[in-house]
């Protein structure tokens, strides 16, 4: 148990996926400027995450390794991911429907999302346990939505704070990204 | 390598086929037009109409939300395709355009020094904004910022002004306006607003009770453009000639200016402009929303009558007024004699109402010609009764059977169906109100030699607007104050020979705050009068329910008006909306414009489904705290412009209007007077 709450830890901040390993800067950027958004990426990537960590991991184990394919990963994975984002935008349309209004726009976006990849990359690399692999996943994106949340509160006021020309929006926001990320640096070494 | 590709190929048909049973599984059905739609749209998710994508544009197509011509980059082919599929015709949905509400921008002042940023949510989260005006626009150009089409630019007075020919109505500057200011409306939604709390509404717009826009159009009489000024007045009052004319301008009573010079003489400006657009030949044009196929009965085609119906058409609703009198105009035709509203003008200004497409039936009584029943079976989905107060009160005293007693409504509306009645010598008008005043200026003009009023108050407590009891002064009316009728004497043929009253003197004030007429003890006068008219007040004549099936259960007051609530107007039965006199007992024509528009929108409400509530943060018949000032700095007098009038000599021998039009020199004379308030900012004169 204790080794898998070391492992949450170390993937929601120590290696947090935006702020550590720098994936999925797109919508961090992208999403971060109100809380509304940035709340509801959140929400769709935990969900996205935890899904496509479990079938890539299943995939890795009783396919790609199986016939010892492990070159294919990458492809494959890409595949499987964009099927999945799919498969789960319908089922939700017609079972969840109000879940599927909340996450809105956000669902199909995640296709393109490379901390999504990313993580279920590093799960095969990490060479994770079936436990280990979805521990990680959620803990991957749960901290993906910290950064993204805390991010879009720094954002939020910003606009009350005189920010020269030049450096407005997208140019301070990356500045404020750097910053919190050295923020997180101060976790390296906990675990 | 064989492997992977045979991986690969499996991996492809395993997803493939799981995608397509899932697509067949969760199907959801969604109208085959939306796809339909979508095809004809550009797809370029520009997000420039305003909608998340093409997808959430076609969607709100075909919701009805959004117009055949939604797509800003595709063009005008695309839309009539689009029409094609809705089976509608290209354009009928209506356009939303933006708008602004604050007039004030740079002058209101500021409360603090901002140094921050230079856009209005950094400034706005300081207290919201460093003007002292609550609502008003902040200046930073959010929005300008905002719109993607370059249709808003920050005037020189410091609030937006927007193009409307680049405005597509995206919404992106409301989105983004931290102050309400600007909003996106379409033509029902600015036809259906009422003053709300929040607006930025002069002091006179928060009176009028048409809330009419008075700055906006005095603006535009100064800057030359008469026909947005009509069009701005026609937006809330549909009888702009019949106002310009009798109405007693309550909202001068609260002018700004007024608070330390003379008020903007603003009724005179309505009548110019809407004179100017009468004499002109050629009536301006009047937008009306797309048909919903709904139809509306208007029983009474009287101010209040003819306003919900001009409202109600303008909404695209199909519209049938029900009107007893062989004309249409109800107490403004009937009521208001042809010295202050010659027939003719009323004529035109209700064949311009009528063009719009509204069925009239007139010489048709509710209760004898019809019921509500009927109207109920010939399909109409919704009921207005406007049927005015046309009963007068009676004197009930002793001898007002005789020949020559009239009552005041009666004798009016006789007079302007042109019938003969004899006129005596020498007449008294008992009432104080302005019909008695329009009585005894009537009878002025048939000729009768002597003239009185009788009223049991004094002059001070008369309820006639005061430019009309001078005029009845001038014209040779004598006023015989605190004195009550007793009975009527005749001769032996029946016929009225003397009046006998009572003198009175004033007592304790009563409930009304007015001082009561206490009859003074054996001071019987007599006064010589071989024609009385009793002009005391009217009531609604509601014979009609006693014939009525369905509208007997219609609940009334103690003073047969008809019980509604006061907002929405909708009355005890859910589908029978009422206003005007009918509503509020006599009343001015003014609220009787009022009621009917509102009657509108509830009905409007009424007929889309919706639920049937007043307006949210209304301003009914009150004024926002604050706005009205004890002083006002920076005001020059200079005086308003006088109003020509026919002089007595020539007026009191005829029925030729006795007010006169304003010149156009006038005008923008008189104009230049405005200052041009907002809700608390306002123009000082450049002089003072």
């Amino acid at each position: 148990m204790g080794d898998y709450i070391l492992l949450a830890i170390s993937c929601i901040l120590v290696n947090n996926i935006l702020l550590a390993q720098y994936l999925g800067n797109c919508p961090f950027l992208g999403t971060s400027k109100k809380m509304e958004t940035a709340v509801g990426m959140a929400m769709a990537v935990v969900f996205v995450l935890v899904m496509a960590g479990v079938i890539t991991w299943l995939l890795e184990a009783y396919v790609l390794k199986a016939f010892g394919l492990e070159y294919l990963r990458t492809i494959g994975f890409i595949l499987v991911i964009a099927s999945l984002v799919q498969f789960v935008e319908m089922f939700l349309k017609k079972s969840v429907p109000a879940l599927y209004r909340g996450l809105g726009i956000f669902l199909p976006l995640i296709t393109t999302n490379c901390a999504v990849m990313g993580v279920c990359l590093i799960n095969i690399k990490e060479e994770y346990t079936f436990m280990q692999a979805l521990v990680a996943s959620f803990s991957y994106a749960f901290g993906f939505g910290l950064a993204l949340i805390l991010f879009a509160g720094v954002r939020e006021r910003i606009i009350l704070a005189r920010v020269p020309k030049p450096m407005q929006d997208t140019a301070i926001g990356l500045v404020t990204a750097g910053m919190l990320s050295l923020a997180f640096f101060a976790f390296k070494g906990m675990v | 390598m064989t492997e992977a590709l045979l991986i690969m190929f499996g991996l492809g048909a395993v997803c493939g086929s799981v995608l397509s049973i899932a697509s067949k599984v969760f199907y959801v059905y969604e109208d085959p037009r939306i796809a339909e739609v979508e095809g004809f749209l550009a797809g370029a998710n520009c997000g420039g109409c305003g909608y998340a994508g093409c997808a959430a544009a076609a969607v709100a197509v075909v919701e009805g939300k959004a117009p055949p011509s939604v797509c800003i980059v595709a063009g005008p082919e695309s839309a009539e395709k689009v029409a094609g599929v809705m089976g509608v015709e290209a354009g009928t949905a209506e356009p939303r355009t933006s708008s602004n509400k604050c007039r004030g921008g740079d002058r209101a002042e500021d409360i603090y020094v901002y140094m921050g940023v230079d856009s209005c949510q950094a400034v706005s989260a300081l207290s919201g904004g460093k003007r002292e005006c609550e609502v008003g626009c902040l200046g930073y150009g959010d929005c300008v910022r905002a719109c993607l089409f370059d249709a808003i630019k920050i005037g020189p007075e410091g609030f937006p002004v927007i193009d409307e020919k680049k405005c597509v109505g995206c919404g992106a500057c409301e989105r983004v306006c931290p102050k309400n200011v600007l909003s996106i409306t379409t033509l029902t939604e600015r036809l259906l607003h009422f003053n709300r709390e929040d607006d930025c509404l002069a002091p006179c717009q928060q009176t009028c009770p048409a809330q009419i826009d008075i700055p906006l159009y005095i603006a535009q009489i100064k800057r030359g453009d008469y026909d947005g000024a009509v069009r701005t007045i026609r937006d809330r009052n549909p009888l702009l000639l019949a106002c310009g004319r009798v109405c007693p301008h309550p909202c001068e009573d609260f002018c700004r200016r007024g608070v330390e010079d003379e008020a903007v003489s603003i009724n005179q400006l309505k009548r110019f402009v809407a004179d100017r657009e009468m004499h002109s030949g050629k009536r301006l044009p009047v937008a009306c929303a797309p048909d919903t196929g709904k139809r509306v009965a208007v029983i009474g085609g009287g101010p209040a009558g003819l306003t919900c119906a001009y409202y109600l058409r303008r909404l695209g609703h199909d519209v049938t007024i029900y009107e007893a009198m062989p004309k249409l105009g109800g107490m403004i035709r009937y009521g208001i004699p042809e010295y202050r509203l010659p027939k003719k003008v009323l004529d035109w200004e209700i064949e311009g109402i009528l063009n719009l497409g509204i069925h009239v039936h007139t010489h048709v009584k509710l209760g004898v010609d019809f019921d509500i029943p009927s109207l109920v079976s010939a399909g109409y989905d919704a009921i207005f009764l406007g049927v005015g107060a046309w009963k007068d009160y009676s004197l009930r005293i002793d001898g007002e059977d005789l020949k020559g007693c009239y009552t005041g409504i009666d004798f009016l509306s006789r007079i302007a169906s042109g019938e003969s009645i004899p006129i005596g010598r020498k007449v008294a008008v008992i009432g104080g109100g302005n019909t008695a005043i329009d009585c005894v200026r009537t009878l002025v003009r048939l000729g009768a030699e002597e003239v009185s009023i009788v009223y049991r108050r004094t002059r001070k407590e008369m309820p006639a607007n005061a430019v009309e009891i001078e005029a009845a002064e001038h014209e040779g009316v004598k006023f015989i104050f605190l004195a009550a009728p007793v009975r009527i004497i005749g001769d032996e043929a029946g016929k009225a020979t003397h009046l006998e009253y009572l003198k009175m003197e004033l007592g304790e004030p009563d409930a009304s705050g007015r001082r009561r007429p206490v009859p003074i003890e054996g001071s019987e006068t007599l006064l010589e009068a071989d024609m009385v008219i009793a002009a005391i007040g009217q009531q609604p004549e509601i014979t009609f329910k006693e014939e009525g099936k369905r509208i007997q259960s219609l609940k009334t007051t103690r003073w047969n008006t008809i019980e509604a609530d006061p907002e929405t107007l909708q009355s005890s039965i859910p589908y029978i909306f009422t206003a005007g006199d009918a509503a509020t007992g006599p009343s001015l024509v003014v609220d009787a414009i009022g009621g009917g528009r509102r009657a509108a929108r509830s009905i409007h409400l009424y007929l889309s489904g919706q639920e049937v509530t007043p307006p949210e943060k209304s301003l009914f018949k009150r004024h926002i705290p604050g706005t009205l000032f004890e002083s006002v700095k920076g005001i020059q007098k200079i005086p308003r412009v006088p109003m020509p009038e026919l002089p007595v000599e020539e007026r009191i021998h005829s029925f030729i209007e006795v007010d006169q039009v304003i010149s156009e020199e006038d005008a923008k004379k008189e104009s230049s007077r405005c200052l041009d308030c907002g809700r608390i900012c306002y123009n000082k004169d450049a002089a003072a």
